[in-house]
Parts: C-alpha cells; sequence; structure tokens
C-alpha cells in the first residue's frame, strides 16, 4: 500500500496540470447530473412502495376519491363570519377555487347543499345566494344552520363562527409531478394575493396536504439558502485556524465545493429526487470532506515549514495519509450507505449522496488538492503554535495517572445513560416537521388552534354487500361508531354519511326535528338517498364518501394534533371498540396520519438491520486494517458507545425521537471510527514498529494526533450543528445528536480508549504478536 | 334518449333551419364564419333525427372504480317527442333493488330549468326534484343530468373547429359548444359528428377551468325504422378521477306508441 501511495503522490505532483485537468473533467461530467435534479413535493415520498399504510390509503382513496386538498382558511378582523361582506367574499372566493388547477370539488359555507322541506318537496340548494341581499335575520338563520350542521362545525366553519373555510380537494394526474403540485399552490396564493387587495379586513392562513407537499421543497430551499453558506463559513474559519494560510483554505473550499456538485451531480445521475432530509447531503458532505483536506495539508504544511521543498512535502504527506484518509472514508462511505435499510426513501437518498460525496471528496484531496497547492503561492514561515501540542502532552499525562479512576468512571457515565435510552418515546407530528420560519407551519398552527385538525383518520366501513349501506343495522352501527367518536376527547370533527341520512329524513318529514334520525327501512333510505343524490350539483356528490356499489362508505375523523404514542393508542382504542360493538363493519383504517405513526417503528427496525450491516462492515475492515482481531474487536467500544450514550442523554433531555433520529446510530458509525482509526493507527505503530510500552505508545498516539483529532471533532460537531438549525425538524434533530454522538466520541476515544488499551495491553498484544510476525517484513498501518 | 332528439322548434329555430338549408347550399358562395358553420350542423343534425315520436330501450349501466370494482343499474326508459318545447322522458330504475320502481320523470326544456319528479315506491309518493342542479352526478354515475338530457339547439352555441376522421373510420365535423343555459359543469364541450349521417360519435367535456374532464364514445351505430340511428353502446371516461361508465343499449322500440298520458305524475305511480 504504501509503494502505491508514493508512486501516487509522485505522479500527480509530477503531471500537476494533466492530474488537475483529469479532476476538473470529472468534477464537470458527474455536476452535469444536476440538470437532472428536481424537489419532490409529495409526503408519500417518505413511504417506500410497499408500505402496507401506504397501501391501504392508497386502497381506500381507489374507492372514494382522493383526499388531497387545500385548506384555504379566511378569518375576518372583526372575528364575524356571518356578515354580508364575508359571505359575499366566500362566495366570491369559493367560484375562484373552482379555477384551481386539478381541482375535483370545493367545498364552503356558500355552496353547502342544505336541504329544507318545501311543501311535499325536498329542496336542496346552496346555504344561501347573493349575500349582499340577505337580511339580518336571513344572517342568523344562515348562522344557526351553519354552526349546528355537523358536516360543517369545526370543518368549515369555527363553533365560535369566528373563522371560516373553503376546502378545495384535488386530484393531480401525476403525470408530471413536479410542476402539478407548484401549479396548485401558486393559485391558491394568488388567490390569498387577491384577498388581500380586494378584501383587506379579510386574513388567508393556507393549509391541507398540497400545502405541506409545498413546504418540503419550500424547507429544502430555505436550508440550502441558509445552512449551506452558514457551514461553509464555520468550517472553513476552522480551517485557516489550523493551517494559518490561505492557500491551503482556498484549496479546501475548493475540494469541498467540487465534492458537493459532482455528489449532487451524480445524484441527479440515478435520477434521485431531493427531498429536505437528502438536502441536507451537502452540508454534510462539506462537513466530512474538509477532514480529508486538512490531514493532508497539515501535514505538507509541516514538512514545508521545516525546511523541506513543497513537492516533497506532499509526497510525503500523501505519504503518511492515503492509508488512513482512504480507510476513514470508505467508513464514512459504509455507514452513510448503510442508510439504504431504511425505510424511508430519502434517508436512503441521503446516504448515497453523501457517500458519494465523501468518496469524492478523498478523491480529489488525492489528486486535485497536491497538484494545486503546490501550483500555488505557499509562505514556509514557521508560525509558533506548539502551545497546542504542551497542552496535549498535559493532558495525555493525566489521562495515563488516572487511567485507574477514569475508567470506572466513563464506563458507569456509559451504562448510566444506556440506562437511559428506554426513556425515548417514538414521536413524529409530521405537522411539525416544520419550524416557524416554514409558513406551512404558522398557517397551520392558525389553523388548528382556531377552526380544525391537520390529522385525520378514515375508515373504510363495509355493509357486506352491494347496496346494504342503506340498511338500518349498518347504519345504526355507523351511527354508534359516529357518537362513539364524537365523544373522545382526541376528535375534533366527523364527517359521516348518516348525517346525511338524519339529515334528508328529516326534510323528507317537513324538516320536524323529531325525525332528525335515520330511515328505518332500507328501500325507503336507499330512495331518500337516491332523490337526494339526484339534487346535487357537480363536484358536490357523495362518491367521495359512498362507494359505487353503495357496499361501503368513508367515515373520516378529524383528531387534534397528537403525539404519535397518543395517535396509535386512539387507533387501538378506534379498533377495539369496533371490533366488540361492531365487527361485521370494521375494515381498514388509514391516513397520513396512520402513515406517519407507524413509519418511526417500521424505520428503526429496518435500521436496525442497516447498522448491523455498517457494525460488521466496519469492524471487519478495521480488523483487516489492524492486522488483529483483538484490536479491532477493542474498538468495537469506543464505536458503538457514542451512539449509545447519545441516545441516552436524548432520553434524558428531551426522550422524543422521530424518523430523522433512527437513522443516525448507522450514520455516525462511520464518523466516530474514524477517531479510533487515527489514534489507534499511531499508538500501533508505536507499539509495534517502534516497540514502545503501551504507556509510551498512548503518549505518542495523543501527541501526533490529539490535536488533529480534537479539531475535527469540534469541525465536525460544528458542522452538524449547522444541521440543527434547519427548518424541517427531521434534519435539525439529527444534526444535533449526530453532534453529540461526536463529542462522546472524543471523550471515549481520549478518556477510555487509553486506558483501555493499557489495561488490556498483554490480552491485546498476544493476539498481536502472532501477527506480527506474519508482517516483519511488511509495513505497519 | 334525450341526445338524440328530434326537433321541431321554436319559430326562430325553424328559421335558422331554412338558414341552414340556404347556407348549406350556397356554402361554397358565401363565406361564413366557423360559429355560422358549426350552428348550421346542429341543426342539420337535429333535423336528421326528428319525427321519432316515441322511443323505449332499456339501458344498462356499469360503473367502475380506480380500484376495478363494478356496480351495475338498469333503467328502461321511454321517450316523447314534443312540438314547439324540449322532450318528455321517463326513466324506470330496476336494478339495483332497492330503487326498483322509482321513477323519474322530466319535461326537459331549453334554457329554462327543466321540471323533474322522482316517484319512490317505498312512501309511494312523487316528490318534484330541484333541479337547478342538473351538473350532479346520475345515480352515482359519471354521466351528469346535463349530458343525458335532451339536446336542445339553443342550449349551445356552436363553433365548428375542424372536420377529421374519428371514431369507427368516419369522416366528422368537429365542433365546440358552450352551454347557454344556468348551472353548467362545463366550460364547454367538444363533439364529433360524422358527415354522413349527422351522428355524435365522441364528445369531450371541459371542466369550469377548462381542464379536460371526460370523454364520452359511442359506438356500435345502429339503423332503425325510419332511418334513425342509435348507439349500443356509450363509454364515458373521468380523466380526473379514473372512473369510468358504460351504458348499454338494448330493445330499442320506436313502434310501441305512447303519448301525454304516459308521461304524467300519475303515469310514475302505474309503472308498478
Amino acid at each position: 500500500m504504501e509503494q502505491f501511495a508514493i508512486k501516487w503522490g509522485s505522479w500527480v505532483t509530477r503531471n500537476r496540470i494533466l492530474t488537475l485537468t483529469l479532476s476538473l473533467m470529472l468534477a464537470m461530467a458527474a455536476a452535469s447530473g444536476a440538470q437532472f435534479l428536481g424537489f419532490t413535493n409529495d409526503y408519500r415520498v417518505f413511504f417506500s412502495g410497499d408500505d402496507p399504510h401506504l397501501l391501504a390509503f392508497e386502497n381506500l382513496q381507489s374507492s372514494y376519491t382522493k383526499n388531497d386538498n387545500v385548506l384555504f382558511v379566511i378569518a375576518p378582523e372583526d372575528g364575524k363570519v356571518f356578515t354580508r361582506d364575508t359571505l359575499a367574499a366566500i362566495s366570491d372566493l369559493t367560484d375562484r377555487a373552482w379555477e384551481t388547477p386539478f381541482s375535483i370539488r370545493v367545498d364552503s359555507l356558500s355552496n353547502y347543499q342544505h336541504t329544507e322541506a318545501q311543501g311535499d318537496d325536498l329542496t336542496v340548494a346552496d346555504l344561501y345566494e347573493d349575500a349582499a341581499s340577505l337580511s339580518d335575520a336571513d344572517l342568523a338563520r344562515i348562522q344557526d344552520i351553519a354552526v349546528t350542521e355537523p358536516f360543517l362545525v369545526h370543518r368549515l366553519i369555527a363553533a365560535d363562527a369566528r373563522v371560516a373555510a373553503i376546502n378545495i380537494t384535488v386530484e393531480t394526474p401525476g403525470i408530471d409531478q413536479a410542476t402539478e403540485g407548484p401549479q396548485v399552490v401558486e393559485h391558491v396564493r394568488e388567490m390569498r394575493s387577491y384577498v388581500e387587495q380586494t378584501y383587506p379586513n379579510l386574513k388567508v392562513y393556507l393549509t391541507g396536504i398540497m400545502m405541506m407537499n409545498q413546504a418540503f421543497p419550500e424547507a429544502s430551499l430555505f436550508d440550502m439558502t441558509h445552512l449551506v453558506p452558514t457551514a461553509f463559513a464555520i468550517i472553513l474559519f476552522l480551517v485557516f485556524l489550523q493551517l494559518r494560510g490561505f492557500s491551503g483554505t482556498v484549496t479546501t473550499f475548493i475540494i469541498v465545493a467540487l465534492s458537493i456538485v459532482s455528489a449532487m451531480g451524480m445524484a441527479g445521475w440515478m435520477g434521485i429526487k431531493l427531498t429536505p432530509p437528502s438536502m441536507s447531503a451537502p452540508t454534510i458532505i462539506l462537513t466530512l470532506a474538509v477532514a480529508d483536506c486538512v490531514h493532508v495539508l497539515t501535514n505538507w504544511l509541516q514538512k514545508y515549514r521545516s525546511g523541506m521543498d513543497k513537492t516533497a512535502a506532499m509526497k510525503e504527506s500523501l505519504r503518511i495519509n492515503f492509508s488512513p484518509v482512504l480507510l476513514t472514508s470508505l467508513t464514512t462511505a459504509i455507514g452513510f450507505l448503510s442508510l439504504n435499510f431504511s425505510d424511508a426513501p430519502p434517508f436512503g437518498d441521503l446516504g448515497n449522496i453523501a457517500a458519494m460525496g465523501v468518496l469524492f471528496a478523498w478523491f480529489y484531496a488525492m489528486t486535485l488538492l497536491p497538484a494545486l497547492v503546490t501550483l500555488l503561492p505557499a509562505s514556509n514561515k514557521k508560525k509558533g503554535r506548539a502551545y497546542g501540542s504542551e497542552i496535549m502532552n498535559t493532558f495525555s499525562g493525566w489521562v495515563i495517572r488516572r487511567r485507574g479512576m477514569l475508567m470506572p468512571v466513563v464506563s458507569l457515565l456509559i451504562v448510566g445513560l444506556v440506562l437511559c435510552i428506554p426513556r425515548n418515546q417514538l414521536n413524529d407530528v409530521f405537522v411539525n416537521y416544520f419550524d416557524e420560519r416554514i409558513e406551512f407551519r404558522t398557517d397551520t398552527d392558525f389553523v388548528v388552534d382556531n377552526l380544525t385538525g391537520m390529522y385525520f383518520i378514515d375508515y373504510s366501513l363495509n355493509a357486506g354487500s352491494s347496496g346494504a349501506i342503506s340498511e338500518l343495522r349498518y347504519l345504526q352501527q355507523v351511527q354508534q361508531f359516529t357518537d362513539w367518536l364524537r365523544q373522545q376527547p382526541e376528535v375534533i370533527h366527523v364527517n359521516t354519511v348518516t348525517d346525511v341520512f338524519k339529515r334528508i329524513n328529516k326534510s323528507m318529514h317537513g324538516d320536524d326535528p323529531a325525525w332528525y334520525r335515520l330511515p328505518e327501512q332500507r328501500e325507503m333510505a336507499a330512495q331518500y338517498l337516491l332523490l337526494y343524490e339526484m339534487s346535487l350539483p357537480y363536484g358536490l356528490d357523495l362518491n367521495n364518501q359512498i362507494d359505487i356499489d353503495k357496499q361501503r362508505t368513508r367515515l373520516s375523523a378529524t383528531l387534534k394534533t397528537l403525539s404519535t404514542t397518543n395517535t396509535l393508542a386512539f387507533e387501538d382504542r378506534a379498533s377495539n371498540w369496533l371490533q366488540q360493538n361492531a365487527p361485521e363493519i370494521h375494515t381498514t383504517d388509514a391516513s397520513p396520519t396512520i402513515m406517519f405513526s407507524h413509519i418511526g417503528m417500521r424505520n428503526i427496525i429496518s435500521m436496525l438491520g442497516g447498522t448491523a450491516f455498517a457494525l460488521v462492515a466496519i469492524s471487519l475492515l478495521l480488523i483487516l486494517a489492524f492486522r488483529s482481531v483483538r484490536y479491532g474487536l477493542l474498538t468495537l467500544i469506543p464505536n458503538i458507545a457514542p451512539a449509545a450514550m447519545a441516545f441516552g442523554l436524548w432520553g434524558i433531555v428531551d426522550a422524543e425521537i422521530g424518523l430523522g433520529l433512527s437513522v443516525v446510530t448507522a450514520m455516525t458509525l462511520g464518523i466516530v471510527v474514524d477517531d479510533t482509526i487515527h489514534f489507534m493507527s499511531k499508538y500501533l505503530r508505536a507499539r509495534r514498529a517502534q516497540g514502545l510500552e503501551a504507556i509510551e505508545a498512548v503518549g505518542y498516539a495523543f501527541s501526533t494526533v490529539g490535536i488533529a483529532l480534537w479539531i475535527t471533532s469540534v469541525a465536525l460537531a460544528a458542522g452538524f450543528m449547522v444541521l440543527s438549525t434547519s427548518s424541517f425538524a427531521l434534519n435539525a434533530e439529527m444534526g444535533l445528536l449526530v453532534a453529540i454522538v461526536i463529542m462522546f466520541a472524543l471523550i471515549v476515544d481520549f478518556l477510555l480508549l487509553p486506558a483501555l488499551l493499557i489495561r488490556f495491553d498483554q490480552w491485546l498484544i498476544g493476539a498481536a504478536r502472532k501477527n506480527s510476525e506474519i508482517e516483519a517484513t511488511t509495513q505497519s498501518v | 334518449m334525450p341526445f338524440v332528439k328530434v326537433i321541431v322548434k321554436t319559430i326562430i329555430v325553424a328559421q335558422l333551419g331554412f338558414l341552414t338549408l340556404f347556407g348549406l347550399t350556397f356554402n361554397l358562395a358565401f363565406a361564413q364564419t366557423a360559429e355560422e358553420r358549426g350552428t348550421e350542423i346542429a341543426i342539420a343534425a337535429d333535423q336528421r333525427d326528428s319525427g321519432w315520436k316515441h322511443i323505449t330501450a332499456d339501458m344498462e349501466m356499469i360503473l367502475r372504480n380506480r380500484a376495478g370494482r363494478e356496480s351495475r343499474r338498469k333503467i328502461t326508459n321511454r321517450q316523447l317527442e314534443v312540438d314547439g318545447d324540449g322532450d318528455k322522458s321517463l326513466s324506470l330504475f330496476k336494478q339495483p333493488k332497492d330503487v326498483a320502481g322509482t321513477a323519474m320523470l322530466t319535461f326537459s326544456h331549453g334554457l329554462v330549468a327543466d321540471d323533474q319528479w322522482l316517484f319512490l315506491p317505498s312512501i309511494k309518493r312523487v316528490k318534484r326534484i330541484s333541479s337547478k342542479n342538473k351538473s350532479g352526478p346520475f345515480m352515482g354515475s359519471e354521466f351528469a343530468f346535463e349530458d343525458l338530457a335532451s339536446q336542445e339547439i339553443e342550449k349551445y352555441t356552436y363553433k365548428l373547429l375542424r372536420e377529421e376522421a374519428c371514431g369507427e373510420g368516419y369522416q366528422c365535423y368537429v365542433i365546440e359548444r358552450i352551454p347557454q343555459y344556468e348551472s353548467s359543469a362545463y366550460k364547454r364541450q367538444i363533439t364529433w359528428i360524422d358527415k354522413d349521417q349527422y351522428r355524435n360519435i365522441k364528445v369531450e367535456f371541459y371542466d369550469r377551468k377548462d381542464s379536460l374532464l371526460k370523454t364520452l364514445e359511442m359506438t356500435g351505430f345502429k339503423e332503425y325504422a325510419g332511418g334513425y340511428w342509435r348507439a349500443d353502446r356509450f363509454e364515458m371516461t373521468n380523466h380526473q378521477t379514473g372512473k369510468s361508465t358504460r351504458l348499454n343499449w338494448k330493445n330499442y322500440d320506436f313502434e310501441s306508441p305512447l303519448d301525454d298520458q304516459d308521461f304524467s305524475q300519475n303515469a310514475l305511480k302505474r309503472l308498478l
């Protein structure tokens, strides 16, 4: 390996222009794939195609209609919806809502189909028309109907009549995903601008599935324009502090930037669609790519400033760094690739992009970097920074002296934190994936506080045979379920066909409130329903609630925003109720709420496989690299402990685990192992090649890589801390936890690993001795 | 059935008809606007299909949703040509069983809302349907009332767009028509009318935001007594929801006599 590294080093420093040209061409070829990149704007992207809860929901929607929607919420400044002006505005906006691209249905106060007995006939008509001509008595009557109609209240009108909404149901054909959603959003935002100009006393809030879908690219763009520049600034500042030279810093910038664009370009070639998780890749690549540059440049500067010429210094630096940098890049890539085990495809994408970025960074650091930096002017003046190594020597002395105390203390800390892991609870509140800097979040918060909920569960209730939904027994069961749901504290609104039957029955009996009950004979119910359906206008039919065979109806329960635990508990409670009280009508319950409630657990289980894969692959790599099974096994401790400790700390501080955190263990494994590799390779070099005792070898390792590990860990933690300011909660919590893992890794490597190496030296060396005979003629790592 | 209906129209329409004949004759001599040509063709089609007096036919309706599930309805239809107004029609529902015996009577008018009554056998009562809403689905199908209603000339304005091959080897006029009656679900429709027999071969329905909503295709034309052409099969596809509805027509009867007595509210109750 070392021979190869030497040849490599001399080739790239000899053919500098050729190396530059070739690596730039590679970068351009890779980066040109960026033309195929596009943002996904569909929450379904978080679910794999075979996710059972997604399939259940798709299946349910194909029997009725889709319920992708925009909820256009109107809040009059005077807090009164039932005024001539506001009602006129709602009529106007309802008409405009019909212009929304791909809209198939619009529900509002103005087009609500109110039924009324007129003599012996059934009148079905808009709740009101021509709002300007309504008398005060009319307004009072309309308000009374609206706030007592179960279909409307808590859905399209607040119970206190202060806020109203227009619900626009859209069905995008899915031919051109990238433009269909944005067209819908553009239209409703134009409507909002129109309201601001025409009805200045109305405030508009936009929410619904389509708005959430649009929030994904918007959060990504926000992160790209805010996080990436910040991360660049912080990391380059740290690099500059470490290298104390402009040409090195500039070169690092170029290498990092090229790694990012190459990886993103390759993502384009591979057809990866960008999501907020995969858009954290640039920040992550930036953070990781820097380490390669720092290692090569630090050693180069050391040699150069101690009197070597630029090229010779570079060759030497490449010789030293080639293997460890390759090894650390490989382990990091493996960690990221293991994200492909995730059940949520965006994390697999993130893993692939980051892995490619890390490998590109290694390649550019080994080609472009030496070629470029030796062409640039650089000062070879010695810069005093010896105090750093003094501190490190003092520190290592302390660690070695206190190892008897450190081992139990750090071990206890690890055990203590591990015991706190079970405190964590799964929680994926998808509405809160976006923070308050994203408009969707603030608008949704307002709507949830003042009108209705974003969470819902759809139940497809089976009457058993064609037409049987008119059977009294079925209707009674649906009604009982509805009544039960309405008593639950989590439930805000229930949309059920039994309300329609009761309403028609009442109107068929001269609007006598005593007849607001289910029709008693099947034929009568079916014929009432037929009469009612015949009276409904386009887009307001019952096809979204009743299947074509009249065998099933869809019941929708709108819920408060709940934690995952509470959602699952509610889902169970409702299922149990149905199982006990109406087992024959129970079929599926499905919704995005259900999907997101299960994804955390599904992902944790699938990522266990990913973590195991990464652990085995990385451990094998380490055993090979250290040429010792026992040293390889020992490093399991500093490799696994940090993530376990971080989850324990999380259990104490936050205790809520979302989708973003389920990938952290596998992902950080490849990163934290880098510290171990650097420390161990120096330790083993001293222990084996230089024949130092364990204690002295630890001191040697501290003095050679101690500072570098400290700096890279701080840089890594800083990079991931930047990620923790993401507007997208999954990224933010992931960034924060990774930063914690990295700092714990440093603690374990500095405080526990040396003590372990010294304590178990006999056992470790026993194995190494056998190997050392084999490798007597080869180089140590 | 209404589509295909006859006209003995008002004076205005008669005049238009005269203009049409006149126009057809001097078509080459006088340049016409696309609107004039379109109107002309619509009137010609209307005239071709007039004078049948009364029809009885059975219809089977097959609804399909995106999941591929199907549901069937069966209806017997009667129609009566009316002088000076829209036709009268009576639909007797036979299937599904729950609504068997339910019957709907429609007096269609031009731009004025139709009169409609529904007889509900379970309560043995005739109820008037508030029929301002012509745009809703007919029995949960992809057909709206207005798609099935009598197609009076004055319900639309017409414009000839082009001429092209269509359907099962026909040469067709492609005409855009814009509903003039209130509360239509459509901004416009495009119809394909074959040049030979002036039959409706295909209709595209555009919703209020002018996107393609549905396509109706008619196939299996047969000629009945007196030279009236009727299709066996209507296939309506909703492009926005992926649902579709097929109508299969059987037992066309132009012979059995029907009169005003058969199209009254009392007649509804006597069907059982």
